[in-house]
C-alpha cells in the first residue's frame, strides 16, 4: 500500500519540528473544518525574521508532513515570505501530489502560520 | 442467498471497480446508493411525465401531481403516521430541521429553554443555536455517559417548565446508539416541551412507527435511504403542525392571496412554498416502495448481523478502538473506530485504494468529538446491500492498515 509520496511518510514519521517553544513571540491554532483536524504553530521572531517555530496537533500525515517541511522552509526568512508561498511550494517540497479533497490538509499549516504573524486570534 | 447478496444486484453501482477492487461501499450513512428501480422511475417521470404539480390543467401537469401526492401516501404508510396532512416535503433532514426551528422559533421568548444532546449532528444543533443568537432563548445540551448513552439523570436535571423545545437524533450517526425516544417524549410532554427528532439515521434502517415514537416533529431525507438526494421528510402531529405557522412563503402554500396579507393554504401544502423536488419526490416513493417489498423487519436484522459481525471482527485487531455501544442490539448500523497511531483520513484514503468506501472525520459532530477527546474517527456504515464478505474484507484491510504509512 504506498498512498502517499516517501518524503509525506517520512516527514510524518519522524517530524523534526513537532513540539513546542519555550517562549514564543506568537501562536495561532486553528482547525482543518473538513475533518476537525487542530494545527498549532508557535514561533520565535528575530529582526523580522523567523528564528524557530515548533508545530503541535492531531493530524493526518499530510497536514503533519506539511507542517513540518513549511517550518523548514521558513526558519531563517523574513515573516513575509510567509505570505508568498502556496500550496505548489509545499507540494513541490514534499515530492507529492495530492488529491483535491485532501488539499486542505496541505494547506492547513500555511494558514496557522500566517494567522500566527498576524497575530490572530484563536477561536474558542 | 442472503439479504445482501440478493439486494446488491439491484444497485447498477456496486458493479463498479474503484482502484482495481470491487467496489465496498461502507459509506451509505452519509449517503446510500440508489436501486435500478429508483433510477427508473425518476428516468420515466422526467421522460414521460413531467410538468409542475398543483396548478397544471393538463395531461402531464395532472400526472405529475398524481405521482407526487401518492408519494407522500406512500411515506405516510412507511412511517405509520395517521393522515397524510402529517408528512411535508423538505430538501431533507437539515431543512427539515431548520423550517421546524424558524417556525417554532417564533412562539418562543428570550429566557425559554431548548434541550438538545451532545451527540447531535450538526443540522439538529445549529439551526437551534441560531435561534437561541436570534431570540435571547437558551441552549442546554444533556451529556453522554460510557461514551455511548443520553446521561437520562442529566436529562431530568436539565428538563424543567422553562424548556420548550427537546431536540434529540434517533439514532447517533456516530456511536450508532438508539435513544429511548418514548421516554424522552413522555417526560418533554409532562413540562409542556414540544420534541423534534433527527431520523435521519433511523428511518432507512428500522421500522419506524412514527405515532409510536411519541415525536411532535421527526424528520429524515430521502437520499440514505437508497433515494435520491434533494427530497426529505419532516412528519408533523398534526395538531402540532396546525398550531405552527409557515417558516417560509411563497407559491402553493397559500390559498388566497391580496396585496398585504395572504390565507394559508391547508396541511401539508402551507409548508411546501415553490415548486417542490418531484422528480425526487417520484424517486423517493420508489424507494420506499423497494425497501417495503423487502420488509423493514428483514433489512433491520440483516444490517444488524452485519453490525455485529463488523463490532466482532474489530474488537480482534489489536490497535484498534471501536466508539459507541459494543452490542449491535443497541444500536444502528454504523461502526465508528480508530486505528493507533492512524489519522482516520489517512485510514480512509488506504481504505479506498482498496476500493473500500468509509466515512472519515468528525462527522458533523463536532461536540461529540470534543467530548470524546478525539478529532475524528473512521467510520463503517451498512445498507441492504452489504454483505458479510465486504465486513471481513474491511476487518481484514484495517488489519494490514498500520503498515501502510
Amino acid at each position: 500500500m504506498t498512498l502517499y509520496s516517501d518524503l509525506i511518510r517520512e516527514r510524518f514519521r519522524h517530524p523534526r519540528y513537532r513540539g513546542a517553544l519555550a517562549q514564543p513571540d506568537c501562536t495561532f491554532e486553528d482547525v482543518n473544518p473538513l475533518c476537525g483536524d487542530r494545527i498549532r504553530i508557535e514561533c520565535r521572531l528575530a529582526d523580522g525574521k523567523i528564528a524557530d517555530a515548533r508545530f503541535a496537533g492531531d493530524s493526518c500525515a499530510i497536514a503533519a508532513a506539511s507542517a513540518d517541511v513549511l517550518i523548514e522552509m521558513m526558519i531563517g526568512q523574513p515573516a513575509e515570505r510567509a505570505h508568498e508561498l502556496q500550496a505548489a511550494n509545499l507540494l513541490e517540497r514534499l515530492e507529492a501530489d495530492i488529491r483535491p479533497s485532501r488539499m486542505k490538509c496541505l494547506t492547513l499549516p500555511l494558514s496557522v502560520l500566517q494567522g500566527a504573524l498576524d497575530g490572530k486570534e484563536v477561536a474558542r | 442467498m442472503t439479504l445482501g447478496a440478493l439486494a446488491r444486484q439491484d444497485f447498477p453501482i456496486l458493479r463498479r471497480m474503484v482502484n482495481g477492487h470491487a467496489l465496498v461501499y461502507l459509506d451509505s450513512a452519509a449517503s446510500s446508493q440508489k436501486p435500478a428501480s429508483v433510477i427508473d422511475a425518476i428516468r420515466r417521470y422526467y421522460e414521460w411525465s413531467h410538468a409542475n404539480v398543483h396548478r397544471s390543467i393538463h395531461t402531464l401537469g395532472e400526472e405529475a401531481t398524481e405521482l407526487y401526492e401518492a408519494s407522500r401516501d406512500a411515506v405516510r404508510a412507511f412511517v405509520g403516521a395517521r393522515a397524510r396532512e402529517e408528512i411535508v416535503f423538505t430538501r431533507g433532514t437539515t431543512e427539515g430541521v431548520n423550517l421546524v426551528a424558524q417556525a417554532l422559533g417564533r412562539t418562543l421568548a428570550a429566557g425559554d429553554e431548548i434541550l438538545v444532546t451532545e451527540m447531535e449532528h450538526h443540522s439538529n444543533l445549529i439551526p437551534w443555536q441560531m435561534l437561541c443568537r436570534d431570540r435571547g432563548t437558551v441552549l442546554k445540551a444533556v451529556p453522554i455517559v460510557e461514551g455511548a448513552y443520553l446521561d437520562m439523570t442529566a436529562f431530568d436535571r436539565l428538563l424543567s417548565s422553562r424548556t420548550r423545545i427537546v431536540a434529540v437524533t434517533h439514532v447517533s450517526n456516530v456511536l450508532g446508539t438508539i435513544n429511548p425516544l418514548a421516554e424522552i417524549a413522555r417526560k418533554a410532554h409532562a413540562v409542556g416541551a414540544t420534541l423534534v427528532v433527527d431520523g435521519a439515521q433511523a428511518a432507512p434502517h428500522v421500522p419506524v412507527d412514527l405515532p409510536a415514537t411519541g415525536a411532535d416533529f421527526y424528520v429524515f431525507s430521502g437520499h440514505k435511504m437508497l433515494g435520491p438526494t434533494g427530497i426529505g421528510v419532516l412528519f408533523g402531529r398534526k395538531e402540532a403542525l396546525e398550531r405552527l405557522e409557515p417558516a417560509w412563503g411563497g407559491g402553493e402554500m397559500i390559498k388566497e392571496v391580496w396585496i398585504d396579507h395572504a390565507q394559508w393554504n391547508d396541511l401539508p401544502w402551507r409548508f411546501e412554498p415553490g415548486t417542490p423536488p418531484i422528480a425526487e419526490a417520484v424517486g423517493l416513493f420508489a424507494a420506499v416502495e423497494y425497501l417495503g417489498k423487502l420488509g423493514m423487519d428483514r433489512v433491520h436484522a440483516h444490517e444488524q448481523a452485519l453490525t455485529a459481525r463488523c463490532l466482532d471482527a474489530l474488537a480482534r485487531i489489536p490497535g484498534v478502538t471501536v466508539y459507541g455501544p459494543r452490542n449491535a442490539e443497541l444500536k444502528g448500523a454504523v461502526v465508528a473506530f480508530n486505528v493507533d497511531g492512524l489519522h482516520p483520513h489517512d485510514g480512509a484514503a488506504l481504505l479506498d485504494q482498496q476500493g473500500i468506501a468509509v466515512r472519515a472525520g468528525h462527522h458533523c459532530a463536532q461536540p461529540l468529538m470534543k467530548r470524546l477527546g478525539i478529532a475524528g474517527t473512521l467510520r463503517a456504515s451498512f445498507s441492504v446491500y452489504n454483505t458479510e464478505d465486504e465486513v471481513e474484507r474491511l476487518a481484514e484491510a484495517v488489519a494490514r492498515l498500520g503498515d501502510g504509512l
